[in-house]
């Protein structure tokens, strides 16, 4: 299915007040991938990533989803296609309870009565939130409203999922739990994460941004293996690659 | 300015009492909506110097609260707090307005007092009314319900805007007040200067956050309608609500029913 490509075609962003955040930037990713994009506070990721919906937009270039170009015309379809997860759950989240919040969406979409409860009700199980669903969402902690803001886009059954910063803030075991929740989403997925390890298990693909332009861009345990790139980038070694100091554990060097 | 963030937080509380599931809550949005019109009209229309004509009208919200089983005391402090604002308008009354009304013994009982008596217990109903609405409701409902009452879409979502703005703006204020008093180090901040810088860095805070919201609205498909959870239907249950509460509330206007009790009472026991 071409609908699910996702191309970014010298794409450069410019904020009001001068900042350079996106100097040229191009890439394609085609249906099903599952691609990471990482690199240094500050190298763009969140702005790279607010474009593939429209929520920013680009000084110049062009962004294609499916056989779609994003204009104006086709921002609702591409809404609805691509499922967007901010960086700050705080920014997502604004209805009276967490029921609300996640219902949004699918009421958006002309759904009623059952069908909005199902929906709500999958998507909340998906990120173990079920039991949070009348509280309301400025009385959860960090993690909760992270889990919170992922099920208000599941809710939406999105054919591209684009994610900033997924687990950052969750517990070891949310954590895995929405890394096999991205496993089990077969669609492509983009997200961005300070997480390595988690890029290491989830992600065939890396693309590593510097300074609002991609340094790097191809398979995984490449990009890691290279130790120049990843000094010069502001990165390092996913800690499973690493040989351990308290077992001399080898490092894990069968990873992909 | 923990206080404000604490009365905010009441605000959502007073939402999620919307949450319920009364009948008065099952029943649809705009009949709730067009019997808080017609009550406020009815309250609001009676003369500023009527009292005895206003107490019949607590009847609505005293019914409403037990139906609809609402926090009476939390509902009692929020609207009294509200009215207490609205009464310092009216404060000046008593010192402008000489008109003698009464005779209490010696006391001479101006228009200005009764004015302002007036005017409290027409701000109690009004604004009680105007929350128990929200309580058994919920804002989006409300604000549908406008729509499809005919208010332009355009000045129904401003509403909407508006209420989450607010919550938007009691939330940066919170924070922003919680790190200058944190960093201030129990003294006063610094002042005036530091104040306002504060205030101008949180109108473009919230200007931001306010916008980053509406990016993550249209991101969930928002097209300027707000779905509220209930499926309305407006039936039979609707119309009787509406006509019932509407008649009694134009007879309270039109009759002074506390007189007539009145008359009938000191009729039987002369
Ligand atoms: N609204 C804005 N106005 C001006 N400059 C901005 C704005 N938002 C971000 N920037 C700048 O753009 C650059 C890229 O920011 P971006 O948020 O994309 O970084 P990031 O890669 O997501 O970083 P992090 O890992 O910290 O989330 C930064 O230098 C930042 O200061
Ligand atoms: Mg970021």
């Amino acid at each position: 299915m071409s609908h699910h490509i996702v191309e970014v075609i010298h794409l450069r962003h410019i904020y009001p007040d001068g900042t350079i955040a996106i100097k040229d930037v191009s890439f394609r990713i085609t249906h099903g991938e599952s691609v990471a994009i990482i690199g240094a506070n500050g190298a763009g990721k969140s702005t790279l990533l607010q474009h593939l919906n429209g929520c920013l937009e680009a000084t110049s270039g062009q962004i294609r989803i499916g056989d779609m170009p994003l204009t104006k015309a086709t921002l609702p379809d591409i809404r609805r296609t691509v499922g967007m997860v901010f960086q700050n759950p705080d920014d997502q989240l604004f209805m009276p309870t967490v029921f609300d919040d996640v219902a949004f969406g699918p009421l958006n979409l002309g759904l009623v009565g059952a069908d909005v409860e199902k929906r709500v009700t999958e998507a909340l199980i998906q990120v173990g939130a079920d039991h949070l669903r009348a509280k309301p969402p400025y009385h959860l902690s960090g993690g909760e409203k992270k889990r919170v803001a992922i099920a208000t886009v599941l809710a939406m059954t999105p054919d591209i999922l684009v994610l900033d910063e997924p687990t950052n803030g969750l517990d070891p075991y949310a954590r895995r739990q929405i890394m096999s929740l991205l496993q089990e989403f077969h669609h492509t997925k983009i997200f961005t994460t300070h997480d390595l390890d988690m890029v290491l298990e989830l992600c065939q693909r890396t693309i590593i941004l510097h300074e609002g332009e991609i340094r790097a861009d191809g398979p995984t345990g490449e990009i890691f293996r290279n130790d120049d790139l990843l000094t010069a980038c502001r990165l390092e070694k996913p800690l499973a690659m690493q040989g351990c100091p308290l077992c001399s554990r080898e490092a894990d060097t069968t990873k992909p | 300015m923990i206080s404000i963030n604490a009365a905010v937080i009441d605000l959502k509380r007073l939402e999620l009492l919307a949450d319920g599931d009364t009948p008065i809550h099952a029943l649809d949005a705009r009949a709730k909506v067009l019997v808080t019109f017609v009550f406020i009209i009815s309250v609001v229309s009676c003369s500023r110097y009527e009292l005895a004509r206003l107490i019949p009208f607590f009847i609505f919200p005293a019914v409403i609260i037990a139906l609809a089983n609402l926090p009476t005391l939390f509902l009692a402090g929020k609207i009294t707090l509200v009215c207490s604002f609205v009464v310092i308008v009216g404060f000046f009354n008593p010192f402008f307005d000489h008109t003698e009304l009464y005779q209490i013994g010696h006391i001479t009982v101006t228009g200005g007092w009764i004015s302002l008596i007036s005017l409290f217990i027409r701000s109690l109903l009004t604004v009680g009314a105007t929350f128990i609405l929200i309580g058994t409701t919920g804002f989006t409902a409300v604000c549908q319900a406008l729509e499809r009452l005919g208010i332009p879409q355009l000045f129904t979502t401003q509403l909407l805007f508006l209420h989450r703005y607010i919550f938007v703006l009691a939330d940066e204020t919170g924070r922003a007040s919680r790190a200058r008093e944190l960093r201030s180090c129990g003294k006063k901040g610094l002042g005036v200067v530091s104040f306002s810088s504060l205030v101008g860095h949180l109108l473009l805070r919230t200007w931001q956050q306010a916008a980053r919201i509406h990016t993550a609205m249209l991101a969930r498909g928002f097209a300027g309608h707000f779905h509220a959870r209930r499926q309305p239907s407006f039936g039979m249950v609707e119309l009787c609500y509406l006509l019932s509460w509407s008649s009694l509330f134009i007879a309270l206007r039109l009759f002074d029913i506390s007189e007539t009790i009145g008359k009938v009472v000191t009729g039987i026991f002369p």
